[in-house]
């Protein structure tokens, strides 16, 4: 399969073209029915995001489908004035500052021998069938957990970094862009005496740029949008990373510890407005992103998972 | 020779060593630790740890559980469901967008169809919750509008399902039109012309150009869901069960959390999360197997 970008077969013939003499009322038909179904995906977000800008008698009355009504930004300002969801908030900040770069490095360094030829490595595939067995099983949650537990990891950031440090899919998607790399390049290399370590570092890793980047924001997005293990690998909630946080008050509805002021202000802004409000910033960043995101995930999955 | 071979082999032998480590510790410790599933397992003790045998007693356990054989339809019906629906639903809007000759009317609904897929089952949870709530929410308001009863989406047994499956085609949708589109891409468009030429009309061409050139990309996306069977989807029925719909959306996943990490009953939750593993192991070993024989897919 080819990385090209999605370019139609047939180029630039007018929309709505008319077909002899006769309308096409198909391409009609059919762009009315994908615009719908492409509203169903983001319209739910649009109302959320109006929601969480809205009064809460507003939100309460069901006066609010798409944009906000009577203006306000208190759901804002109160979490903005809960510590709690600063501090989870740096906790993901941290969790990406220091996975993403540990992922990265270990997919590079793992995926360089695993891409040789059986001849150059002969190792190759007792670690590719090390690699490939934990892709088809693994010991469940429960034995997982006491692992972390026993490593005295628990209610550490290590415990949000470390137990997804090789990440399966990326050492694949790269070891394929790595084949890929002209052998000439590699072989001149080494007559000019390069080690493997530089050929890696000199040679594979700046061709690579473009599916390395594509991995790491992968990887920011998937350490973003992690909050299990949060849930259940930090004991105190205050070491929840921002999606754990966001979990427990808007899908739990548990509101936690909050001072007697806290509630008098809740009061004001209802529950509903202040909920939207956080899972519209739980999406931020991702949305923030979701430009290059296409843009890579396309070639990602051309990459990777059609490459047959 | 040898000797020379070996010393050109060491750099990535030291390459691959941290990530193997990390393997190691994460993966294969687990695995191992699978044997807390014949233990009365006391955490004190301490996985590999002085712990009393007990041979099957965990399973039969589960076995005697009065909803276990519930939890394993309810899995098997939702993820069943949603692997079918979840490997049609996208061919036919590849097909669709492919059809679709306005640049940027296509551009913006592939934009559309896959933000779902990024964002996590907390922030869609959260969505749903609010948008599919009886008192309140915009889809029940909706209804009413109509002239209809509020519907319970997420706390009524008859439609919790419905909702789960719905909510995943949802967002995942989008990532699989994806695939397909890099597939038709692949498509030469000789084919069409010729086929113009002798006169099909636009369903024969999707029918006997498009599909069979999609053709491996489906067998092969279908084997390896196949490996998938056993999940259920943990992340999203989490986010949006409750008590009230555990009778039919309780899955395999939720039910071993709640029973090892909030009962604490380790050794009866690892002799669950045992039976999925092996389940999965041949699925999914299966799956690699006949992907590898009928399309040459392989992973390393």
């Amino acid at each position: 399969m080819t990385s090209r970008s999605f370019q139609p077969a047939d180029p630039s013939p007018p929309s709505f073209r008319r077909v002899g003499k006769r309308f096409d009322w198909f391409a009609l038909a059919n762009s009315a029915f994908l615009i719908a179904v492409a509203l169903i995906c983001i319209l739910p977000l649009i109302h959320i995001i109006a929601l969480s800008f809205s009064s809460s008698a507003a939100a309460a009355a069901g006066y609010v489908k798409l944009w906000p009504v009577d203006f306000t930004l208190a759901s804002y300002e109160f979490t903005a004035s809960r510590s709690a969801f600063w501090v989870s908030m740096l906790t993901s900040i941290q969790r990406i500052a220091m996975g993403t770069p540990l992922n990265l490095l270990l997919t590079i360094l793992v995926a360089y021998p695993l891409s040789k030829t059986t001849e150059q490595f002969r190792f190759r595939l007792v670690y590719a069938w090390i690699f490939f067995l934990t892709m088809l099983f693994n010991g469940g949650l429960i034995p997982w957990y006491i692992t972390i537990k026993q490593l005295g990891l628990l209610d550490s950031i290590w415990a949000l970094v470390l137990p997804g440090a090789v990440p399966a899919f990326s050492i694949v998607l790269l070891l394929n862009f790595f084949r890929a790399v002209p052998k000439e390049m590699e072989e001149s290399a080494v007559i000019d005496g390069a080690s493997q370590w530089t050929t890696l570092w000199r040679i594979y890793v700046p061709i690579s740029k473009p599916a390395i980047a594509t991995l790491a924001l992968f990887s920011m997005v998937e350490h973003w949008n992690s909050w299990f293990d949060g849930l259940i690998l930090m004991g105190d909630p205050s070491h929840y990373p921002l999606q754990s946080y966001i979990q427990t008050i808007v899908v739990q509805m548990n509101l936690g510890s909050m001072s007697m002021e806290e509630l008098k202000n809740l009061a004001r802004i209802s529950d509903r407005t202040l909920k939207a409000s956080q899972i519209f910033l739980g999406s931020l960043p991702i949305i923030a992103v979701y430009p290059f995101l296409q843009r890579f995930f396309v070639k990602g999955i051309v990459l990777g998972s059609v490459k047959g | 020779m040898r000797k020379r071979q070996i010393r050109k082999e060491a750099p990535f032998h030291l390459m691959i060593l941290p990530g193997m480590l990390f393997i190691l510790t994460f993966s294969y410790i687990p695995m191992a630790g699978i044997i807390i599933a014949f233990q009365k397992f006391i955490p004190a003790r301490g996985l590999f740890g002085d712990q009393k045998w007990i041979g099957l007693d965990n399973f039969r356990y589960v076995m005697d559980l009065p909803n276990f054989v519930q939890v394993i339809w309810n899995t098997l019906y939702i993820s069943s469901f949603k692997l079918v629906l979840g490997l049609a639903i996208p061919v036919i809007f590849a097909i669709l967008l492919n059809e679709l000759k306005n640049e940027a009317i296509k551009r913006s609904v592939q934009t559309s169809i896959y933000l779902p897929y990024f964002l996590s089952w907390v922030v869609l949870g959260g969505i749903l919750i609010d948008l599919l709530s009886p008192s309140g929410g915009l889809v029940n308001a909706m209804l009413k509008s109509f002239g209809m009863e509020p519907i319970f989406f997420l706390g009524d047994n008859k439609w919790f399902p419905t909702t789960l499956i719905a909510s995943d085609i949802w967002k995942n949708f989008g990532y699989g039109t994806i695939v397909y589109m890099a597939a038709i891409t692949g498509i030469d468009p000789g084919l069409y012309e010729a086929a113009t030429i002798d006169g099909a009309n636009r369903w024969r061409k999707a029918w006997h150009i498009t599909l069979p050139g999609m053709r491996m990309v489906i067998v092969l996306l279908a084997v390896l869901s196949l490996g998938q069977l056993l999940n259920a989807g943990f992340d999203q029925v989490f986010n949006l069960y409750s008590p009230q719909v555990y009778q039919s959306g309780d899955i395999l996943d939720t039910f071993v959390y709640r029973i090892g990490l909030l009962e604490a009953q380790y050794g009866v939750a690892t002799a669950v999360g045992f039976f999925k593993s092996i389940v999965s192991l041949v699925l999914i070993s299966s799956a690699y197997y006949i992907a590898y024989r009928f399309a040459k897919y392989r992973i390393f």
